[in-house]
């Protein structure tokens, strides 16, 4: 597992310096960190954080937002209709509530669907492991700054430590 | 009709009146006429002009208001897009930006879609900004008092909201002629 501050840092390595979303218990330990270097801004839902980081890349910033997969469903129209048309790229750190199956009835079918969800919206994505989190993260600032769109990075359960290891 | 209609102004009026005292000042407009209106009334690069995402404008605002700190940042709104966003002024509230300034066109309807009716008529959405931390909120009618506590606001801290009761005309306003992308890059060139 990859520890928060590692994460947090390597984000910080690669430029990002405007950090919002909702909470997810899977994020739980990287937000901790966030706060504990004053760098979150927390957002009431994810279409306002989606909006709130275009905001920010605006005004100079390099932004990512926090959510859980479900906020994606939350924030599919601001994503679609401010990010992709007005080219403003984001990085979603996105947690895959329901991966496999294994989760509370309510993560299940956007667990199962989200990487199908993603394509159709045209969001490139990645999901990130230990193994190859230096050359995902090199795909993330590659993507966004060539691309202009928003870039997907999914957390899995136990890649990242969390508040409840 | 409601029975102060008659004495109010129409947004585009009130919008001209707000505009003749912006200068550099980046100003985000909601989607829909309010944005067409402004484009018209004058088109400056400092304008971001929304076509989608409704009631997103106050969090793009917000956005920029927390990230260039030094310029006053205004929003230009509508009664529709504040009731679908209105987390957002919970966030405004708790973060209290000094530099934000959010305007209201309050014409109690959807008026991009036909004058459906919204529910600011019964909602006071003055008084949701105050419950929520704004630090300053006003509600006018005409355009003396417009322009007056706008001043205002411009020159004090906020987060504050001037909520401008509106009627339902709307001006015979073209579509935003730039593309989207282009909207962005002179919008961040021009605030830089």
């Amino acid at each position: 597992m990859v520890d928060s501050d590692v994460f947090v840092q390597a984000l910080e390595s690669l430029g990002v310096n405007f950090f919002t979303g909702v909470p997810d218990s899977l994020l739980g330990g990287i937000i901790e960190e966030l706060l504990t270097r004053k760098l979150y801004t927390s957002a009431v839902r994810e279409d306002e954080a989606v909006a709130m980081a275009a905001g920010a890349f605006m005004a100079g910033k390099i932004p990512a937002v926090l959510m859980q997969n479900s906020g994606l469903g939350t924030s599919l129209n601001t994503l679609l209709s401010l990010n992709m048309i007005y080219r403003l790229p984001c990085l979603l750190l996105v947690s895959w509530r329901g991966f496999e199956g294994k989760d509370a009835p309510e993560h299940l079918v956007m667990g199962e669907t989200m990487p199908q969800l993603l394509d159709t919206m045209k969001i490139p994505h990645r999901t990130l492991s230990e193994q190859t989190m230096a050359d995902d993260l090199r795909w993330v600032g590659q993507t966004f700054m060539k691309q202009r769109i928003p870039v997907a990075l999914l957390i899995k359960k136990g890649i990242i430590k969390g508040l409840h290891p | 009709m409601r029975p102060e209609q008659g004495t109010m102004q129409s947004r585009a009026q009130a919008m001209a009146a707000l505009l003749e005292v912006l200068t550099d000042q980046p100003v985000i407009i909601c989607n829909g006429f309010p944005s067409r209106e402004a484009q018209k009334l004058a088109d400056r690069p400092t304008h971001f002009y929304m076509i989608g995402s409704m009631g997103n404008a106050a969090a793009i605002g917000l956005g920029v208001a927390l990230s260039k700190p030094s310029k006053k940042v205004i929003v230009f709104d509508g009664d529709g897009n504040v009731l679908m966003g209105m987390g957002t002024l919970a966030t405004v509230g708790a973060l209290r930006p000094k530099n934000f300034v959010h305007v209201v066109f309050d014409n109690e309807v959807y008026g991009s879609t036909g004058n459906q009716p919204t529910i600011s008529n019964v909602v006071q959405l003055e008084k949701v900004a105050k419950a929520a931390g704004y630090v300053a909120v006003e509600r006018v009618l005409d355009r003396e008092d417009l322009v007056y506590e706008f001043k205002d606001m411009l020159k004090n801290d906020g987060p504050s909201m001037l909520l401008v009761k509106v009627n339902e005309f709307v001006e015979d306003a073209g579509r935003i002629a730039l593309e989207p992308p282009a909207i962005t890059a002179r919008f961040m060139k021009s605030i830089e």
